[in-house]
């Protein structure tokens, strides 16, 4: 037991110590606070359909977005040792596509012409990723400046796209892509994160993909010489994530009913690199695991709901967020951890000591 | 061997070229705009508005390329400018000391400075992690502050706001025949200090040069003696300060708070160190290059505007491209050289 | 002599998880002497020589420096110390000028000076004939100039102590004769030198004394006069060289190869120049030159590895076009680079995963090898080549630099290659793990895989190729097989005599 908690403290869970630990504070101190804030409850909605609700499920199903957008983001880090700054841009542009094909047949939306503007989005996603990708892979510059172009025009060429228009669309197919499928009490967001969980598994399982792009990640030259084409693997990281955003879009399109390129999915890559670091990757690149950031993105979800639970407005959650962010973070840097862990050592050596002369 | 020691001239280094490319650019564009557009590009107050208008984006952008030199990055610099405009303008509000009211915005762009600086340097923590974790925190100060815009309201402070220096012989004519001199706010000149005190900084101090050895090669740097953990904890302190004067400077130019001050102000600052010449890779860069970063960023935008695209959106697509261009440019010119080497 | 004493290390300590790296070692350097620290990899120098220079802490033990104990924390403490040191790779900035790096971190005015300090940087420059100008930007020198700046900083710095650490591993002939004469000048000045290195002739040629450590444990202090250098290998590597013998040169130098496998005509790439090579099956030949003479860049166009620019090229006698690493790898050719750490190694990954890799990679991203399969591809490897490792999951990085060496080996072994080139395989490890590596190359081309093979150390090349490719100036100016394969003739042809 003693040795299992020191194994701990010393990290030895590997990468998942910190967002496992902000997780069980976070539920802690929930339930210190009001125990009522795990209550799962079911509910009617507005189309009469019993659906799940309660603080737990508007976590998990918020933070869909974030989630998705963290899978991908991971594997680009771990690639190209750096970040795309430019996803939130991205799927403002993906969400106006998606609404733009949906207008484009007045009115009459089926289920075909919404599988054609995901796939429109997804077409329109997976170019920009390709020139952020380009710059990144080709030319060699790093992903945060390379993005950075994005990120500044992305949302006015999202602008552009509808005209300066916000458009609405209203229909039950995209009423139930954001909330519910009639029938089915769990958020629809929250079975698409789950689908994309299981495809990234399913990539990872018939394909090299993880170990190729931890070796150009961690070394290279050494993948090159080896064989491997780095630069396909950066732009393949950057083209998957790219179809992440054309997800993430189309859900927060749905969500709403309407495309607003100024607030959808505002601030995002931000919490979505926070998501990929709780989650315990080094942003610098080199190993990593999806499920560490997928947990990272609900660690982010379930501190902003807490903070709202506890009528924190919308606008200020910001400053105590960042105060969470930089504890979790100091507990989790090098030189904390070594610090603690020579402090256990030396608490359980004396402890171990006094175990010692007590027998004798 | 020792003949030809002092017989060819040297090479630019790789500051330098980046920083000529960039001074030229501007010198072209500007020449362009003053051909084919006219109007507002003939007048000298043209370039004094421009200045006016971003003293300080100009003063953060210093600030950001003293880290990027140094091979970091702070994004908390946008949102330290918005928390110190909101509680200067509070201070003063309630009938503060303007002297204090500069120590406050000094203090507060000092102690993100400090408590960012600890964490990256002492304690080893991703940059980037640190910085954006400043920006939540400042932005999140700044709404629970005040969520409703606030004007300044104090008289020794409006005067200063409007103090303006008056150049008449670079004014011009206008239709009515009276003559408009050129004007030029208090913020600018604080701005040009600012460039000055740096360019002095990084070119001739010891610490300047050690920001360019921690870019160029963190391990070498330690290896030559240099205390790389001071040396970066004061890049992340110089740019927090610089974030306090650029807050001051900003309530000086609008006399108002607002919770959307300077948004987005971090990616135009790390935009205009881009274009000025200052990649992030660190070890290169320099803020003469900033500072005409700065103004070719601007000069695009009104070039935009006085070319009749009017729409929102145009601004900032042909920001993204200039940015596209530029740092297309420099990856290209810098591998190039790259190779020569070898 | 107690009073000539420069430097005393006494009992030193080191621990690193798992591992004790120094144990109870003493060190002692006397004023004016050049003193050379010998020993395997994994013996401790580089540990011994990072308490010196304070970028590791001892565990236990004491330093003193002209008979004052000091406590050295930080590379500024050493600095302050007197004691400098110049490294194997490059500390310096290469987007500095030469001055500021010669004289940065060392200044005390609140100003830096740059017209005074380059003028001074020039004048030692010029008296130590180091072909380099104040005010270059260093990225711009060559990495031996680069070097040799380092040297001139650590002179100028008054150093009681100079440590160099490899430091003729990247200088061709002209250049190790240059930084000799300059350490000789600095002994007559009273300069204590560590000198670091893997060439035992140069340890000759240079040294006073030499200190043996092995294992982590000091073997012992010895004046080099008295000291043969069989015995010096001998003291290193703990046991009798009778192994050496075992590798005799008839073994190799037959030939009755029937059947061409690799050919190429013209071959060039964007840092090698046009060259013709050809290989038979079950051969193993070797490129031998001075490094910078282009015999890296060679086997790197035969990979692949850099831009190939033109030429023609056959494999089985069939024409086949290599442009890429890998289309070779297709081909059946493997190469083990010359730099391990850069080219070789994934660090953080597993040895398991470092061993399959390039067979997954022509096996192709879309079909993985089953998790089962690479452990047991791992397990047969770990055994095959006598890996000494924790597990088949340890990160390679943690291990000791032969043994890299080795799941290095394995990968490409595990590929099953027709033809596997070496650059220089034994470089940096020990001498154990050396004729290991030598003996494993003689029973590939004995199941008739052909192997190039590079080394520094003719000896190598001529215990293991039955023909030797010489290059100069990124040319190739001779090939000697049978009888010219002698030492005596490879140095000639080597420096340009008549062949």
């Amino acid at each position: 037991m003693k040795k299992n908690v020191k194994r701990f403290f010393s990290g030895g869970l590997g990468q998942l110590t910190i967002p496992i630990i902000a997780i069980l504070l976070l539920v802690i101190f929930n339930l210190i606070r009001d125990p009522s804030f795990f209550s799962i409850g079911i509910a009617h909605n507005s189309d009469g359909n019993m659906v799940l609700a309660g603080n737990l499920i508007s976590i998990i199903n918020g933070a869909s977005e974030l989630a998705i957008l963290a899978m991908g983001m991971t594997l680009v880090t771990a690639a190209c040792g750096g970040q795309d700054i430019s996803v939130g841009a991205a799927a403002a542009i993906a969400g106006s596509v998606f609404v733009k094909v949906l207008k484009s047949s007045g009115g009459n939306i089926h289920g075909g012409l919404v599988v054609a503007a995901f796939v429109a989005a997804c077409i329109v996603a997976v170019l920009f990723a390709s020139f952020n990708g380009t710059l990144v892979a080709v030319f060699k510059i790093q992903p945060m400046i390379a993005t950075l172009i994005l990120y500044t025009c992305g949302r006015s060429i999202a602008y552009w796209i509808n005209g300066g228009a916000t458009p609405t669309v209203s229909s039950p197919i995209i009423n139930a892509i954001g909330s519910f499928i009639p029938g089915i009490p769990i958020p629809t967001p929250v079975l698409i994160v789950v689908l994309m969980a299981i495809l990234f598994r399913l990539l990872f399982h018939f394909t090299s993909l993880e170990l190729f792009t931890q070796s150009v990640g961690i070394n290279g030259s050494a993948a090159r010489l080896n064989g491997i084409n780095s630069t396909f693997i950066k732009l393949l990281s950057f083209v998957i994530l790219g179809v992440c955003v054309a997800v993430a879009g189309s859900i927060g399109v749905s969500r709403l009913g309407l495309i607003n390129h100024e607030t959808l999915l505002l601030d995002v890559e931000m919490d979505t690199i926070l998501a990929v670091a709780i989650g315990g990757n080094s942003l610098g690149g080199g190993k990593f695991k999806i499920g560490g950031s997928i947990i990272g993105a609900y660690v982010i979800q379930m501190l902003t709901i807490t903070l709202y639970a506890m009528k924190v407005s919308s606008t200020d959650v910001k400053a105590y967020k960042a105060i969470v962010i930089i504890l979790l973070v100091v507990i989790g840097s090098p030189v904390v951890k070594a610090k603690f862990s020579k402090f256990a050592s030396k608490v359980f050596n004396k402890e171990k000591k006094a175990v010692v002369k007590g027998a004798e | 061997m020792g003949k030809n020691i002092f017989k060819r001239k040297e090479p630019l280094t790789d500051t330098q070229l980046l920083m000529s490319i960039t001074i030229c650019i501007f010198l072209v564009m500007y020449l362009f705009a003053m051909i084919f557009l006219q109007g507002g590009f003939l007048h000298a107050q043209q370039i004094f508005d421009m200045l006016n208008d971003n003293a300080s984006l100009l003063i953060v952008s210093c600030g950001l390329t003293i880290v990027m030199i140094g091979g970091g990055i702070d994004i908390s610099v946008g949102a330290v400018t918005s928390l110190v405009v909101m509680s200067c303008v509070l201070y003063l509000n309630r009938g503060g000391n303007l002297f204090v009211s500069i120590l406050l915005a000094l203090g507060i762009g000092l102690a993100f400075g400090l408590v960012q600086g600890f964490l990256i340097s002492f304690l080893d923590i991703q940059p980037f992690i640190v910085t954006l974790a400043g920006m939540f925190f400042a932005r999140g100060m700044t709404t629970i502050l005040s969520v409703n815009p606030q004007k300044a309201d104090h008289a020794v402070f409006n005067a200063l706001k409007d103090t303006k220096i008056e150049i008449p012989w670079l004014g011009y004519v206008a239709k009515n025949g009276n003559l408009v001199p050129a004007r030029i706010e208090l913020g600018v000149i604080v701005a040009f200090v600012c460039v000055a005190v740096i360019f002095v900084i990084l070119k001739f101090m010891p610490l300047g040069r050690h920001f360019y050895a921690m870019g160029g090669n963190q391990t070498s740097a330690l290896m030559l003696g240099i205390n790389v953990k001071r040396t970066r904890f004061m890049s992340y302190i110089l740019s927090g300060l610089l974030s306090g004067i650029s807050g001051y400077v900003f309530l000086m130019h609008t006399g108002a708070g607002n919770a959307t001050n300077a948004a987005g102000m971090e990616m135009n600052a790390i935009a205009s160190s881009i274009i000025g010449g200052t990649p992030l890779t660190g070890g290169v860069g320099n803020v003469i290059g900033t500072l005409f970063g700065t103004l070719t960023l601007t000069t695009i935008k009104k070039i935009v505007v006085s070319s009749g695209f009017n729409d929102p959106w145009w601004q900032s697509i042909t920001t993204g491209g200039m940015l596209c261009f530029f740092i297309l440019l420099q990856s290209i010119v810098l591998s190039r050289r790259g190779k020569k080497k070898a | 002599m107690q009073e000539d004493t420069l430097l005393q290390m006494r009992h030193i300590d080191k621990r690193f998880p798992g591992v004790r790296a120094l144990n109870n070692v003493d060190f002692t350097l006397r004023k004016g002497e050049i003193h050379a620290l010998m020993g395997e990899n994994g013996a401790g120098k580089s540990t011994l020589i990072k308490i010196l220079t304070g970028v590791y802490q001892m565990d236990g033990g004491e330093i003193s420096v002209e008979g004052e104990k000091v406590s050295i924390r930080s590379p500024q403490d050493a600095q302050k110390g007197g004691i400098s040191t110049v490294y194997q790779e490059i500390t310096l900035c290469p987007n500095l000028t030469v001055s500021e790096n010669m004289f940065i971190g060392r200044g005390k005015g609140a100003w830096v000076k740059h017209k005074a300090l380059e003028k001074r940087a020039d004048e030692i420059l010029t008296r130590l004939g180091i072909p380099a100008r104040s005010s270059q930007q260093l990225g711009s020198c060559s990495l031996a100039v680069q070097q040799m700046v380092a040297i001139a900083r650590a002179v100028d710095m008054n150093c009681k102590v100079l440590i160099l650490d490899e430091p003729t591993s990247s200088l061709d002939d002209k250049e190790v004769n240059m930084l000799f004469t300059l350490m000789r000048d600095l002994k007559s000045r009273g300069v204590g030198i560590i000198f670091v290195t893997h060439f035992l002739e140069q340890v000759y040629e240079v040294s006073d004394r030499i200190t043996v450590l092995r294992n982590g444990e000091l073997v012992g202090e010895y004046l080099t006069k008295d000291l043969p250098q069989v015995e010096l290998v001998a003291k290193m590597i703990g046991k009798e060289l009778d192994e050496l013998s075992d590798l005799s040169e008839s073994d190799v130098h037959e030939e009755n190869f029937n059947e061409v496998l690799y050919e190429a005509e013209n071959l060039s790439s964007s840092d090698a120049k046009p060259f013709n090579f050809s290989i038979n099956r079950g051969e193993v030949n070797g490129f031998t030159g001075l490094l910078g003479s282009g015999r890296s860049e060679s086997v790197r166009a035969i990979f692949g590895a850099d831009k190939v620019t033109g030429g023609s090229v056959k494999v089985k006698g069939q024409n086949v076009k290599i442009t890429h690493p890998i289309d070779a790898m297709k081909h059946g050719i493997g190469y083990l680079a010359e730099d391990r750490k850069r080219d070789g190694i994934i660090a953080e990954l597993s040895v398991r995963e470092n061993i399959i890799l390039a067979l997954q990679v022509m096996n192709g991203i879309f079909k993985p090898i089953s998790r089962s399969e690479q452990e047991a591809f791992a397990d047969e490897y770990i055994k095959a080549l006598n890996i000494k490792t924790a597990s088949r999951e340890t990160p390679v990085g943690s291990l000791s630099g032969g043994n890299q060496q080795k799941v290095i080996l394995a990968r490409w072994l595990l590929t099953h290659p027709d033809y596997l080139i070496l650059d220089e395989p034994t470089r940096g490890i020990d001498v154990g793990t050396k004729l290991e590596i030598q003996k494993l190359v003689l029973k590939l081309a004995e199941e008739g895989v052909s192997v190039t093979f590079i080394s520094s150390e003719v000896e190598e090349m001529l215990r293991t190729c039955s023909r030797l490719i010489v290059m100069r100036d990124r040319h190739v100016v001779g090939e000697l097989k049978g009888k010219d394969l002698n030492q005596a003739q490879v140095m000639k042809t080597i420096a340009g005599g008549e062949a």
